[in-house]
């Protein structure tokens, strides 16, 4: 058994299938960071830390002629978000029905969701996490709260990673409020936005709950890295009555190689 | 062509299952490929022709490997047989027994070695979602 301690819970083989379902369905949509960066692992729940290949410059020696140093790693942050199941929710779900509700589970996917997306693109201070905005050595573009000035201000992102000799293809995380505009969003003649934008970063756009503002990033690899101790899982909690609780978890760490390969765009005003 | 590769509702499995079997059918292609050629080669007396499927059965047997491959470091278990019985002189059964009983007592069906990756119960198996990752 795992320390998820699933055959604890009582929900049947067809439940805990509709779970994991469920939770998978609500979880990919907003993973933003995965589409972007460079993914390593899982490599188990027990993998605590990163290894970052350095050491501390202060000596810890203790003895004359004996040099002692410490290594620096990076440790794994886990994220835990908890939810309730009603019983009889999970009873209906054996006998077939096609509605259950997973109000709750569906709100914990998207804090966990936003949890990893601000760990990857802004920063996590107090978990030692400095994450892609934070990182990046180059100015924010103003957005000048004009959405039909993206192309210009994606272009000249793009261009400012070129003159740093960061190759693409680029991909856009675009926050809520700015995918909202963007995708509704055509240049004059009709033109759709998001098309034009595409055809400038020659790689994905993606919609990232919790980024604020937007972020344009090179995806040719080996720029940042997430790396995963255990992958997202639902593990089992307690259970009365009436509810079963669980909890999705994670645990990751994220690592920016090179800060210049990324340039972040301010959210739109108004 | 349907998607009989599916012997389960597609809907249902998740996407590296969907993955695992489409290349267990493109093995299963390549081997009967190999088949044929064998076969065709047994009677053809033309040496031009010959030459053509000979080059031909060559890659089918490229192709075996990569897809035996790719399904092996998938799985860790499967990988710990084949090593105990391909490559090996001797008797085949005799090898294929014995790589079983060490690969049972060993490593978790979840478990990669070659790659250093651990998938527990309960896994959502999302990992990577950049393309081409």
């Amino acid at each position: 058994m795992s320390h998820l301690l699933r055959e604890h819970a009582p929900i049947t083989e067809i439940g805990w299938r509709t779970i994991d379902d469920e939770a998978r369905e609500r979880l990919l949509p907003g993973l933003a960071g995965r589409r972007l960066v460079d993914f390593s692992g899982p490599h188990g729940w027990e993998h605590s830390a990163t290894n970052l290949g350095r050491v501390d410059k202060v000596d810890l020696s203790a003895i004359e002629g004996v040099e002692a140093s410490r290594r620096v790693v990076l440790p794994l942050v886990e994220l835990r978000a908890r939810f309730t199941i009603s019983r009889e929710e999970l009873r209906a779900g054996d006998r077939g029905a096609q509605d259950i509700d997973f109000q709750d589970l569906d709100a914990a996917a998207q804090r966990i969701v936003e949890a990893e997306n601000l760990a990857v693109f802004h920063s996590w201070p107090k978990a030692g996490i400095d994450g892609i905005a934070e990182r990046s050595p180059h100015s924010a573009i103003e957005s000048e709260g004009s959405v039909e000035r993206y192309p210009a201000h994606v272009a000249r992102a793009v261009e400012l990673l070129l003159r740093g000799g960061i190759a693409g293809p680029y991909g856009l995380a675009l926050g809520r409020e700015e995918y909202t505009r963007v995708v509704e969003s055509a240049e004059h003649g009709g033109y759709p936005l998001l098309d034009h934008l595409r055809k400038i970063l020659e790689g994905p756009i993606v919609w990232a709950p919790g980024v604020s503002g937007a972020i344009v990033l090179s995806m040719r690899g080996g720029d940042f890295a997430l790396e995963s101790g255990q992958d997202l899982s639902v593990g089992y909690e307690c259970h009365d009555s009436d509810t079963v609780t669980l909890y999705l978890e994670e645990s990751f760490s994220f690592h920016v190689l090179t800060p210049e390969a990324a340039v972040a765009i301010s959210p739109l005003q108004g | 062509m349907g998607f009989d590769q599916y012997h389960e509702p597609p809907q249902e499995l998740p996407e590296e299952t969907r993955t695992f079997a489409r290349l267990c059918a493109s093995l299963t292609e390549e081997a009967e490929a190999i088949g044929w050629y064998e076969q065709r080669l047994a009677l053809e007396r033309d040496p031009e022709a010959r030459a053509v499927m000979a080059d031909a059965v060559g890659e089918e047997y490229k192709h075996f490997c990569m897809d035996f491959e790719f399904l092996i470091r998938r799985k860790p278990k499967w990988r710990e047989i084949a090593q105990g019985v391909l490559f090996q002189e001797g008797n085949i059964v005799e090898h294929g027994e014995a790589a079983e009983a060490a690969a049972g007592e060993s490593a978790s069906p979840n478990e990669d070695p070659s790659s250093g990756t651990r998938v527990v119960a309960g896994s959502l198996g999302i990992g990577s979602l950049k393309e081409g990752q």
